[in-house]
């Protein structure tokens, strides 16, 4: 008798404590209470939904909160990296694709549309000794395919190069080595997984060379110009400066077909406010 | 609630005092009905409580089998654990993990090599050894090594050892022409953390197991002449040996799991695990990784998860037949 209650007892318990791990996956898996606002499907008039890239979460996340206090109306947005949000958009299942790179043709062959947003910088850094300042494209490509091994080749110190990257699947190395055209051809010393230590490990090792976001760089680390052209603002802007990518706001048609909710959105960013944003966080815009 | 906690830990105090029936059932407050509620209601919460630890361990096997095991059949089991290249985001991606699994048994081993003989002898002087006063100042610098963040370990080496190691790279490395100059983030600096990471393991299940031998085989070995460093290695550490074994295995999983500190000094590119290349481990692979995989990439991770799980679990069922026949040793 008391071992059958002792059972009952705790199948009763076990069975809360299911019920309980239970609820949680249930609501992500049908999209949130309404108490969160976060609803899978597009057509919902006060909520955009947008994922993709990675690379631009801190300009996604600054947006939707200035958007949320100006508007009210909720952003939900998810970092999955540019390929899942572009694939996300063309299937429907978010508003905006968010992708740090150009559209390939065959998703604009989809039917999905290239608003370009903002333009990402990609900056090449070494640390604070090295003598070189400038550096080619060409240059550049054979250092990360490991063709040239030595800064005296490129006019520096007798140093050898500690060519540094990110890990396989980051925004900012797909960019670059898109940009470079080496592709899967990388030399890398290391590689690292986030851009601070990136940079950390470029300014405590000599002869290093990395490339991060142009807006995290500090003094802590010394820029090199590519081509002669200086990694500022204009020259990416004027498309001078040649390692740069756009940050990609894709929409399955134009923003005119969009709903209203959206295009509103869209007209926030190309407004004052919104291009005030993008400068604030490092980024250029494209005007 | 209360009530029902209060009423428990009555019982249990009188369960203490007393362990006839009669004795049991004379509670101060409620009538022996509610008191054996109160009984059985805790055994309940027990038995659910120690049945969370088998559920989580079920639902993780379950979980690393269900995600893992389909990039293998994807990829090929052969061409995945023997295959050398990983290059997980290239046009024709290949998801070879060979050079991964072998750095982490290389890099553990040596590990193991260079800390179990400091963890150990550390563990002698603690209890065979020091004074009491000196054992007092010895003791916890050692629990406090085992508090340590493994993430601080790996800025120390971030911070001392890649620097040393870069300066001993570019002067062997200086005419190299096919050396990969990676600045010290290379193997020996991964197993340099990690030895240091696991001698509080090593040292304390090392000197547990030493205490534990009984004081007069010491003085018999000491009577019959030896001296104390014979006794030491002839009589102490033989008599200790299951506990020390226990301890070298804990320190195997130690090494083997930590990813936090060697992802930092690891350089954590796919290469030959030799001294000076740049390596990466089974774990920083995940670690590095994961964060921007998608598709077969992530799933591959999975698989490393996978593999990683297993060398656990061989791990543990060592440790378990161990501690199974050092048990019976002793009877």
């Amino acid at each position: 008798m008391k071992k059958t209650i002792q059972f009952m007892v705790s199948a009763v318990l076990a069975m809360t404590m299911l019920a309980g791990c239970g609820s949680a996956p249930a609501t992500e898996g049908e999209g949130g209470e309404p108490a969160t606002g976060t609803a899978a499907s597009s057509s919902s008039d006060d909520v955009i939904t947008m994922s993709g890239s990675t690379s631009m979460e801190k300009l996604c996340n600054t947006l939707k909160e200035e958007y949320m206090n100006e508007t009210g109306v909720e952003i939900d947005v998810q970092f999955t990296g540019s390929g899942a949000g572009i694939q996300a958009v063309s299937e429907g299942t978010v508003d905006i694709g968010n992708a740090s790179r150009a559209l390939k043709d065959e998703e604009k062959a989809q039917g999905l549309v290239e608003n370009i947003v903002a333009l990402d910088g990609i900056g090449i850094v070494v640390d604070k000794a090295n003598t070189v300042t400038d550096i080619t494209k060409d240059d550049l490509a054979k250092v990360y395919k490991g063709e040239i091994k030595n800064w005296s080749e490129l006019g520096g110190s007798d140093s050898p190069i500690v060519v540094i990257g990110r890990e396989a699947g980051s925004g900012t190395r797909g960019a670059f080595e898109e940009i470079l055209g080496v592709e899967d051809a990388c030399v890398y010393a290391q590689e690292i997984n986030s851009t601070g230590a990136v940079m950390a490990k470029v300014a405590s090792t000599p002869g290093a060379i990395g490339y991060v976001s142009l807006d995290v760089i500090d003094d802590t680390v010394s820029t090199l110009k590519v081509e002669g052209v200086e990694a500022t603002a204009e020259n990416i802007k004027n498309g001078t400066y040649a390692i740069q990518r756009p940050f990609v706001m894709a929409t399955k048609g134009e923003i005119s077909e969009q709903s209203q909710t959206v295009q509103n959105f869209f007209n926030y960013i190309d407004g004052e406010k919104g291009q005030e944003i993008i400068t604030k966080i490092g980024l250029v815009t494209t005007k | 609630m209360e009530k029902t906690i209060s009423l428990s830990s009555k019982g249990a105090v009188e369960g203490k005092v007393g362990s006839s029936t009669a004795v049991r059932n004379m509670s101060v407050k409620g009538s022996n009905r509610s008191k054996s509620f109160a009984e059985v209601f805790m055994s309940g919460v027990f038995t659910v409580c120690g049945f969370a630890a088998v559920a989580a361990v079920i639902a993780i096997t379950v979980y690393m089998l269900i995600s893992g095991v389909p990039a293998i059949f994807k990829v090929g089991i052969a061409e995945m654990l023997f295959g050398t290249e990983w290059a997980p985001t290239a046009a024709e991606p290949s998801f070879g993990i060979a050079y991964i699994i072998l750095t982490s048994v290389l890099g553990t081993a040596a590990a193991i090599v260079i800390g179990v003989p400091v963890g150990l002898l550390t563990a002698v002087f603690m209890s065979e050894v020091a004074s009491k006063n000196v054992a007092r100042v010895v003791k916890p610098a050692v629990e406090l090594l085992a508090g340590i963040p493994s993430i601080v370990y790996g800025l120390l080496g971030l911070l001392l050892i890649n620097p040393l190691m870069g300066n001993l790279e570019r002067t062997i490395f200086a005419n190299s022409k096919t050396h990969v100059m990676n600045g010290g983030a290379n193997l020996i600096s991964a197993v340099l953390v990690l030895a240091i990471m696991i001698l509080p393991t090593v040292i304390n299940s090392s000197e547990t197991a030493l205490r534990a031998v009984p004081m007069h085989m010491r003085q018999a070995s000491l009577a019959l002449g030896a001296t104390p460093t014979q006794t030491i290695f002839k009589v102490t550490i033989p008599a200790a040996k299951s506990g020390i074994i226990t301890a070298i295995v804990l320190g195997i999983g130690r090494a083997v799991g930590e990813a936090m500190a060697i992802v930092l000094v690891s350089g954590n590119t796919v290469n030959v695990p030799l001294p000076f290349n740049s390596v990466r481990f089974l774990t920083t692979g995940i670690v590095s990784e994961m964060g921007y995989a998608s598709g077969l990439h992530r799933q591959a991770l999975f698989t490393i998860g996978l593999v990683l799980f297993a060398f656990i679990m061989i791990i543990n069922i060592i440790i378990n037949k161990i501690l199974k026949d050092g048990g019976s040793n002793e009877r």
